[in-house]
């Protein structure tokens, strides 16, 4: 029976991760994710969970000690935010190119310089293209059901990649919300039990892990890789559908929103795609035909389904809570509008960059991107293709 | 040996085969390789205790030729050979000559 709570977003990961009962943990506290951890490292001294909790001097160690101990043959979380995402960076490939299924919750956070804590997504954003799944969350309940559905994804036979959930700092982590909590008894049948494929602990069966490499092997690896990434979306909908046979709760690779005879559309990822909503039903209700689409399963993209689901529309704003310096668009817009390329018929796309560093994505944002849409729709014309809102001009 | 596709090799590249690295010969990359002049041997063995690829093959207690299948030509055992007299019983001779 489901159990109806009011937690933060991260207590509510913190309790996922505490029915999933890992067998290793290796984190670093970072604000915002610190108190994620600080929980479950509370489970861990209550007796709570089993897991081994690995507590490490850096991001860079956190993740060397989770890679290590999942080849080893356990089933292994982390959590991160920001500048301990950047950290980590180099042993993200190793984890995905040695098909570690890693679970980690990230909570969103700016980038420095200059330095700030707040929500935004520079950090999981950088990591886009590191081989990881990228799971993304509205709210806590999201974040908690993508928390248990990372495992089964993760760790399915044809896919053993690992698997980064996120969620808004503060706004959803630290933001108190109606949560429904599944059974542990539930959750654990759900995600059954982890069999490393070669566990390095089988002395029966030697293995060696992190090989060289030469020239006559490297792009076999990297291709059979790619070809991985192509099963993901199949599993993500299967385990998809298993959750919501448990949960009463639907997911797919991307939630639509008044979006099948829309006009004029909006992409937009996790806690702003709430207030984008309210700001569509407000739109609806002047007879404006306005939708939404919010992506979920971002790493590896669904070029294809994404595409499909936008291309009737007349004009799209794609907005991106991380910029790219040096590229013109965000990182959102760019993949939205490879997915469109392939159609004749498409909408004029914008975009627009907003919420930098914890920066208020307030409804009026929503009314004057759409606003702006309307107008592109009926003229046709686009006074610019990429725009920062909420900024002092 | 025939080099697999991508569709064969091992998820993550994870050798499952214990000591397969014997396979791998690595004698090509040697540029000048060791010449053992037996007459100026007093088998001391330093030359084994020292190569670190294990390419000095020694039996019965006695050493016997370079295992040019994995000798790098790094020149270690040239360097430590005490040789006979002054007389060296290993020396470096450029590959191709």
């Amino acid at each position: 029976m489901a159990k109806i709570v009011a937690v933060t977003g991260n207590e509510a990961v913190a309790n996922a991760l505490r029915q999933v009962n890992p067998d290793v943990c290796a984190a670093y506290p970072i604000t915002p994710q610190t108190d994620m951890m600080q929980r479950f490292s509370s489970f861990v001294s209550d007796g709570k969970v089993k897991t081994e909790l690995i507590l490490v001097e850096s991001e860079h160690s956190s993740m060397s000690a989770c890679v290590g101990a999942s080849a080893a043959g356990g089933r292994v979380i982390t959590a991160t935010s920001s500048q301990g995402l950047a950290l980590m960076n180099e042993i993200l490939y190793i984890a995905s190119g040695t098909r570690l299924p890693i679970v980690m919750p990230v909570v969103n956070r700016a980038l420095s310089a200059p330095l700030n804590i707040h929500g935004d997504h520079s950090d999981a954003m950088y990591a886009r293209d590191t081989g990881w799944i990228q799971l993304w969350s509205e709210n806590a309940q999201e974040a908690y059901d993508n928390t248990i559905q990372a495992f089964p994804i993760a760790e399915h036979i044809d896919i053993r990649l690992p698997v980064m959930i996120c969620l808004d700092g503060f706004i959803i982590s630290h933001s108190i919300e109606r949560i429904e909590y599944l059974d542990d008894e539930q959750v654990q049948n759900f995600v059954g039990d982890f069999k490393q494929l070669y566990p390095l602990l089988d002395i029966q069966h030697p293995v060696s892990y992190g090989p060289l490499i030469l020239p006559d092997y490297y792009m076999e690896f990297r291709r059979a890789q790619a070809e991985v990434n192509t099963k993901v979306s199949k599993v993500v909908l299967d385990v998809a559908s298993d959750f919501e046979k448990l949960s009463g709760r639907k997911y797919g690779l991307f939630e639509t929103y008044r979006l099948e005879d829309a006009e004029i559309g909006i992409v937009i990822l996790n806690s702003a795609a709430g207030t984008t909503k309210d700001v569509i039903d407000e739109f609806r209700n002047k007879g404006i035909k306005a939708g939404l689409l919010k992506p979920r399963l971002y790493r590896p993209f669904p070029y294809e389904e994404t595409g499909e689901a936008l291309k009737h529309l007349k004009a799209l704003c794609v907005l991106d809570r991380a910029d790219c310096f040096g590229s013109s668009f965000g990182p959102v817009y760019s993949d939205i509008a490879a997915s469109l390329y392939p159609f004749k018929d498409k909408p004029v796309l914008v975009n627009k960059i907003y919420g930098l560093g914890g920066r208020d994505y307030l409804p009026e944002h929503a009314e004057i991107v759409l606003n702006e849409l309307v107008d592109i729709a009926e003229t046709g014309k686009v006074k610019s293709y990429k725009e920062y809102i909420g900024v002092r001009e | 040996m025939k080099l697999k596709n991508w569709k064969e090799v091992n998820p993550g590249s994870v050798i499952t085969e214990p000591g397969s690295s014997e396979k791998f010969k690595t004698g090509s990359w040697r540029s000048s390789k060791p010449v053992w002049k037996e007459e100026n041997c007093i088998q001391c063995l330093f030359c084994w205790i020292y190569c670190p690829d294990n390419a000095v093959k020694v039996k019965d207690g006695k050493r016997g030729e370079f295992d040019y299948e994995y000798c790098k030509g790094c020149g270690i055992c040239a360097l430590e050979c005490p040789g006979k007299k002054g007389n060296k019983a290993i020396i470096m001779v450029e590959e191709g000559k």
